[in-house]
């Protein structure tokens, strides 16, 4: 199963809504409650990424039998370094982000604890493409 | 606990989903910060924010977290009680800071998740 969505970057009243429409296909098709928890908490944070720090992104979902593969590309400002990132507490976000309860630095920290493969790749100026991938 | 007694304890009413009255709730979380709220992996969990927007609501979805309730008079719009109750969060409003409202939890027995 396919599954594609877009992200428009500073809408905050989008930011979640892939997350919700995954939740409940992966629902639908049983699969275990805490790994359903673990991917859309990691979705979540991925999109409200995007929509703090991008112009516009796109999601690719595929679901296999045993996995689901999550690809998230956006057009932004890229990534200067991926290690300080990492960093729990390390945050470039604005200050409207931070009124909204992110950008404390959580966020990518938050996506690798919540998924089983975790690959971001960068180009700074240009794009960012986070993949992620959930084993049921 | 029960929903109940939380909404007598901190002076709250229920503005959502009104049939979860009688629940349990065995330990609460006090922040504002949605991104720690995501760390979290606690079943019957109640939130206690003065972090009032649609993405409080979209926090609560996804780390299952069917209790909110919002401190310092915060009122919920309408887009965020239509999403709750989409998704069968309650939510409910007090006047009392977030610190009043976790210190009477707390002493009424309300567990802290860590």
């Amino acid at each position: 199963m396919e599954l594609n969505f877009s992200i428009e970057g500073g809408d905050f009243t989008q930011a979640g809504q892939a997350s919700s429409r995954v939740k409940a296909v992966l629902k639908q098709l049983g699969v275990n409650t805490k790994c359903i928890k673990s991917i859309v908490i990691a979705l979540y944070e991925a999109e409200v990424n995007v929509v703090a720090h991008a112009y516009k992104g796109w999601i690719n979902i595929q679901i296999d039998k045993d996995k689901i593969r999550i690809v998230i590309t956006d057009e932004g400002p890229g990534i200067p370094d991926i290690g300080k990132a990492m960093e729990e507490g390390f945050s470039t976000a604005s200050k409207k982000v931070r009124e909204m309860g992110f950008g404390a630095g959580m966020g990518l920290p938050n996506m690798k604890k919540n998924t089983d493969e975790l690959n971001i790749e960068t180009v700074v100026g240009e794009s960012t493409t986070v993949t992620m991938v959930n084993y049921f | 606990m029960k929903i109940s007694e939380v909404c007598e304890l901190l002076e709250a009413k229920i503005i959502c989903d009104t049939k979860q009255d009688h629940t349990l709730v065995e330990k609460g979380y006090s922040s504002d910060l949605m991104s720690d709220v995501l760390t979290l992996d606690t079943d019957h969990l109640l939130l206690i924010t003065g972090m009032c927007n649609l993405q409080t609501i979209r926090t609560a979805e996804m780390a299952e977290v069917r209790y909110v309730v919002f401190v310092r008079n915060k009122k919920a719009t309408k887009e965020m009680i239509a999403l709750a109750t989409e998704h069968g969060i309650c939510l409910m409003e007090s006047p009392y800071t977030m610190f009043k409202a976790s210190g009477l939890l707390f002493s009424a027995g309300l567990k802290p998740v860590y």
